[in-house]
């Protein structure tokens, strides 16, 4: 066993560990310290656990309302079977009316997500760094968000009559409000070390927003248009299901309003059915992706 | 070495304190955070600041790089913009270590050929090749702190590519880290000193790290924080090391003792 203080006679090779050795030991360091990621499941497994719940939830719910159905609880015009509402849907799906219907709504909601989202953007930036703006509309925004968007429908109508206008100015008094809010909530959350590091490396305003402030910010601010999406889809049903008029032409909530005009069970529940599975579809094409990978990245959830 | 300096003009002074004072809030309620520091630090110089919590080590930092105003006194510079790194590493975490890297760059308007050398030259004189596409929380605790030491030095080099001096400030950086970590990344810096020539102004409460890393130590006392003491330490070894560590903690002692008083 070597003794301690023969080294002492070499103190300086000692004290000042030689390059080679500093290298190694950090190598081994880093290996030894550095985060593992946990095994991976096959890819055939990952998606069977995504689907597999859910598809055994909506069986479920089928089975369900047949039973119901079989026990004639209820009259057949108010609780239609299972399949008769699979005939009108198919029948739409058949004919091609269905895409007419979802072309005038989808269409009209991204129309007017898109504009909410521009007008959003600049107010939440707005909100989220000027003091005297949040103190001013601050509250009134948030109130907003939970005010029902439907609430303006009669508003709208009498300021825009029954046009494209009104369906427009409803879907934004409901989407903005949400995007401008998750944009706040995005950017006070962000930690105040990262813009101060962009201003000690000699970021000034416009670049600290671009390269700082807004990426910092994604998070918080997809959660927003996440929400913004949700409500601007179910303001325009509600435009749509109240506002309705030949003018306007034919989407989901006219459907939905003709189903109750007629007293048509099957078609109103197709009607609902179409609107969940935009709702759905949307989100888990569009928002869940984008939200994975921006997670992903931040190593802020595990995959 | 490509990452050296290019040859710097000669000025015998980098940074200049001259009664610099800082108070925070007013009247009755005022802070004397900082009264009367005279500091000169020569170009290339490492030199470390020692005190306890509240001497001001920090508010002294945050005026040398501009993020506060001094109440009265000057500021001389002759360096470039001086690159600051923290004790958290406060790298971005949505960027990957290299884009991390040459943010500084990017600022500054640098072209995308000549930022992919210098986080390659960068990247490997911290000794993080092959880690340029990872995230920061891929990374441990003292892999990210060398990343944002690199990332300092780029944005220090940056600055003195017209000639100037560089400069960096930090702030406690190896605080956060465990003893093993630390003593390593202590050798990696002196290493990266030597290698680059850069001038550094180094804050810390641990005497042994301020006289292992500095060329000067040097001793501030706190509320108001002023310089009570400095030492050269440059070169010291063995018992001579030893020594002055004894020396300036039996120093620093003292100044805590007499708040004790008081």
């Amino acid at each position: 066993m070597p003794r301690l203080d023969e080294t002492t006679q070499n103190e300086k090779v000692t004290a000042e560990a030689s390059a080679a050795e500093v290298d190694g030991a950090i190598g081994g360091l880093d290996a030894l310290d550095a985060p593992t990621s946990g095994p991976q499941r096959s890819r055939a497994r990952r998606i069977s656990a995504a689907l597999l719940p859910p598809i055994g939830a909506a069986v479920l719910f089928v089975v369900v309302w047949q039973a119901v159905w079989a026990t004639a609880w209820l009259p057949e015009h108010q609780l239609p079977s299972p399949s008769t509402v699979f005939d009108v849907f198919w029948g739409l799906v058949e004919t091609g009316q269905v895409w007419e219907f979802l072309w005038t709504s989808v269409h009209r909601a991204v129309i007017g997500f898109v504009i909410a989202l521009g007008i959003a953007t600049p107010l939440g930036l707005l909100l989220a760094r000027v003091k005297l703006v949040r103190a001013a509309i601050g509250p009134l925004v948030s109130g907003l968000q939970s005010l029902p968007s439907v609430a303006w429908v009669p508003a709208a109508v009498i300021w825009f009559g029954l046009t494209d206008t009104t369906i427009y100015m409803v879907v934004l008094l409901g989407a903005v409000p949400s995007i401008a809010n998750g944009l706040v909530a995005g950017i006070d959350q962000i930690p105040p070390i990262l813009p101060r590091v962009g201003k000690v490396m000699g970021a000034g305003t416009l670049a600290n927003a671009r390269h700082i402030l807004l990426p910092a910010a994604l998070p918080g601010y997809l959660a927003g248009m996440k929400q913004g999406w949700a409500f601007s889809w179910r303001s325009l049903m509600a435009a749509e299901l109240i506002a309705s008029s030949p003018e306007l032409g034919d989407g989901l909530g006219q459907f939905l309003h003709n189903g109750m005009s007629l007293f048509d069970m099957p078609m109103v529940i197709t009607g609902i059915l179409l609107i969940l599975i935009v709702g759905v579809g949307i989100e888990l094409v569009v928002f869940a992706p984008l939200e994975k990978v921006t997670l992903n990245a931040r190593g802020l959830r595990k995959s | 070495m490509a990452v050296a300096l290019e040859k710097p003009v000669e000025t015998d002074v980098a940074v200049r304190l001259a009664d610099l004072h800082k108070v925070f809030g007013t009247g009755r309620q005022a802070v004397v955070a900082l009264d009367g520091i005279d500091l000169a630090v020569r170009p290339g110089e490492f030199v470390c600041l020692v005190g306890a919590s509240g001497c001001g080590k920090t508010t002294l930092l945050n005026l040398i790089a501009g993020l506060e105003q001094p109440t009265s006194g000057k500021i001389t510079l002759t360096t470039s913009r001086p690159a600051v790194m923290f004790q958290e590493h406060a790298l971005m975490p949505w960027l990957t270590v290299q884009r991390n890297i040459e943010l500084p760059l990017r600022l500054a308007g640098v072209g995308r050929a000549e930022r992919a050398a210098k986080v390659e030259e960068l990247l490997s004189l911290v000794r993080l090749e092959g880690t340029g596409r990872k995230r920061p929380h891929e990374l441990s605790g003292g892999m990210r702190q060398r990343v944002a030491l690199a990332r300092s030095l780029a944005s220090a080099i940056q600055g003195s590519a017209d000639g100037k001096h560089a400069l960096m400030l930090m702030d406690e950086p190896f605080s956060a880290l465990d003893a093993i970590t630390r003593d390593l990344l202590q050798a990696e810096l002196l290493r990266v000193w030597r290698a680059t020539g850069t001038a550094v102004v180094f804050v810390t409460h641990d005497v042994r790290e301020a006289v292992r890393l500095g060329q000067r130590v040097v001793l501030l006392s706190s509320r108001p924080g002023r310089v009570v003491d400095q030492w050269d330490v440059d070169g010291l070894t063995g018992s001579d090391e030893l020594a002055a560590v004894d020396t300036i903690a039996a120093k620093l002692r003292e100044v805590i003792s007499s708040h004790a008083a008081a």
